[in-house]
C-alpha cells in the first residue's frame, strides 16, 4: 500500500486531486491570454523577426510584455541593445513574483528551473486568487496556469506569425479589454481588506501618473514601493 | 561587405531571453530565511497586489505612454460590474471582450 496522503486541512483527499474551480480558472486565463499570442506573432513578423525567431521569443523569453517591447523597439528601428534593455526592465516584476511564489511552491533542483520559467503575471495571479482555498490549490493554480499559458501562448504565436493578417487587429475581437479584465478578475477576490483595496487604487493611480514620463515597465515596477510602504505601516490598518 | 558577429535580430532574441530567465530564477533563489521576518512576509504578499493593479491600469488606460479612454475602458468597466455582481470568471472576461469589440466596430 502506498503511504497515506495527508490531505489539505485534514481531509483525506489524495494530494494529486485537482481542484475543479482552480483548473477552470487556470484554463480560462490560459485561453484568454494565450490568444493574445496571435497579436504577438503578427507584431513580431511585422517588425522584421522571422517566424522561427518569433517562436523562440515565446518559447524562451515567455513573458508577454517583454516580448512586445523588444519587438516594438526593433520594429521602430531601435538597436538590439535598447530592445533588450526595455524588455529586461519589463521582466523585473517576474523577480518579485518569484520571491512571492518560491515559499508557496517549495520546489528544489530542476523543478526550480521550470517554476522560474513559468513565473509570470498570469501564473502568479491565479496562484494568489486560489490561496484562500489552500496552499495545494495555490500550487495547482500556478502550475496549471503556467503550463496552460505556455502551451497556448506558443501555439498562438506560431499561428500569428504564420498568418495574422487573417485575424487583423486584436482589438476587433475585444482581446485588448479581455486581458486587463482577466487580471482584474484574478485580483478582485484578493482585495479582502481596506488596506489592500487602498493599495490597489494607489498603485493604479501611481502607475497612470508616471506613464507619460517614464519608459514602459518603470511605472509598474515603481508600485512595488507602495507595497513596501503599506507593508511597513500594516499594523496601523489592522 | 559588413560582417557582424551576430545579426541584431538574433542578438535581441538571445539577449532578451537570457535576461528574462535570469530575472525569473533570481526571485526563486533568494534564501528563505531572508523572507521569514513577518514584516518582509507582509511586504512580499502585498507586492503582487500592487504590481497586478498597476498592470490592469496600464493595460486599460494607456496607449504608447499616453493616457487614453477608449473601448477598453468600457470593457473593463463592464468587467467591474460583473465582478460586483459576483459573476463567474469566464463571464467577467467574455463580457469585457464583447463590450470592447462592439464599441470597436461601432467607433
Amino acid at each position: 500500500m502506498a503511504l497515506p496522503h495527508r490531505g489539505y486541512l485534514g481531509q483525506n483527499a489524495p494530494v494529486s486531486r485537482v481542484n475543479r474551480a482552480t483548473a477552470a480558472q487556470s484554463l480560462s486565463v490560459s485561453l484568454t491570454v494565450g490568444a493574445y499570442g496571435i497579436a504577438f506573432g503578427a507584431a513580431s513578423v511585422a517588425a522584421g523577426f522571422t517566424v522561427l525567431q518569433s517562436c523562440l521569443l515565446s518559447l524562451l523569453t515567455f513573458t508577454g510584455a517583454s516580448q512586445f517591447a523588444v519587438v516594438g523597439v526593433l520594429g521602430a528601428g531601435g538597436s538590439a541593445l535598447s530592445g533588450i534593455a526595455t524588455a529586461t526592465l519589463l521582466g523585473v516584476r517576474n523577480t518579485l513574483y518569484g520571491l512571492r511564489m518560491a515559499p508557496v511552491l517549495n520546489v528544489r533542483g530542476i523543478k526550480t528551473i521550470f517554476a522560474a520559467q513559468l513565473t509570470i503575471d498570469e501564473s502568479t495571479g491565479v496562484a494568489l486568487s486560489q490561496e484562500h482555498l489552500g496552499v495545494r490549490e495555490a500550487r495547482q493554480g500556478f502550475w496549471l496556469t503556467g503550463i496552460g499559458v505556455y502551451i497556448f501562448w506558443n501555439l498562438f504565436t506560431l499561428a500569428g506569425a504564420l498568418g495574422a493578417q487573417a485575424m487583423g487587429n486584436p482589438a476587433a475581437w475585444g482581446l485588448d479589454a479581455a486581458v486587463p479584465a482577466a487580471f482584474l478578475g484574478l485580483l478582485w477576490p484578493r482585495l479582502t481588506n481596506k488596506s489592500e483595496r487602498l493599495l490597489a487604487v494607489a498603485a493604479c493611480a501611481l502607475a497612470l501618473a508616471m506613464t507619460p514620463y517614464f519608459v514602459p515597465g518603470v511605472p509598474i515596477i515603481a508600485t512595488a514601493l507602495l507595497a513596501v510602504i503599506f507593508g511597513l505601516r500594516a499594523r496601523i490598518w489592522r | 561587405m559588413e560582417i557582424n558577429l551576430i545579426e541584431p535580430f538574433w542578438l535581441a532574441v538571445i539577449g532578451t531571453s537570457l535576461f528574462a530567465f535570469l530575472l525569473k530564477i533570481l526571485g526563486h533563489s533568494i534564501p528563505k530565511k531572508w523572507l521569514s521576518n513577518p514584516r518582509a512576509l507582509k511586504i512580499n504578499s502585498l507586492i503582487p497586489i500592487a504590481l497586478l493593479s498597476a498592470l490592469v491600469a496600464v493595460q486599460s488606460f494607456t496607449q504608447d505612454s499616453r493616457i487614453v479612454a477608449d473601448q477598453r475602458l468600457a470593457g473593463v468597466g463592464v468587467a467591474v460590474l460583473a465582478l460586483i455582481l459576483r459573476a463567474p470568471f469566464p463571464v467577467v472576461v467574455i463580457s469585457a471582450a464583447a463590450t470592447s469589440a462592439a464599441l470597436f466596430h461601432i467607433g
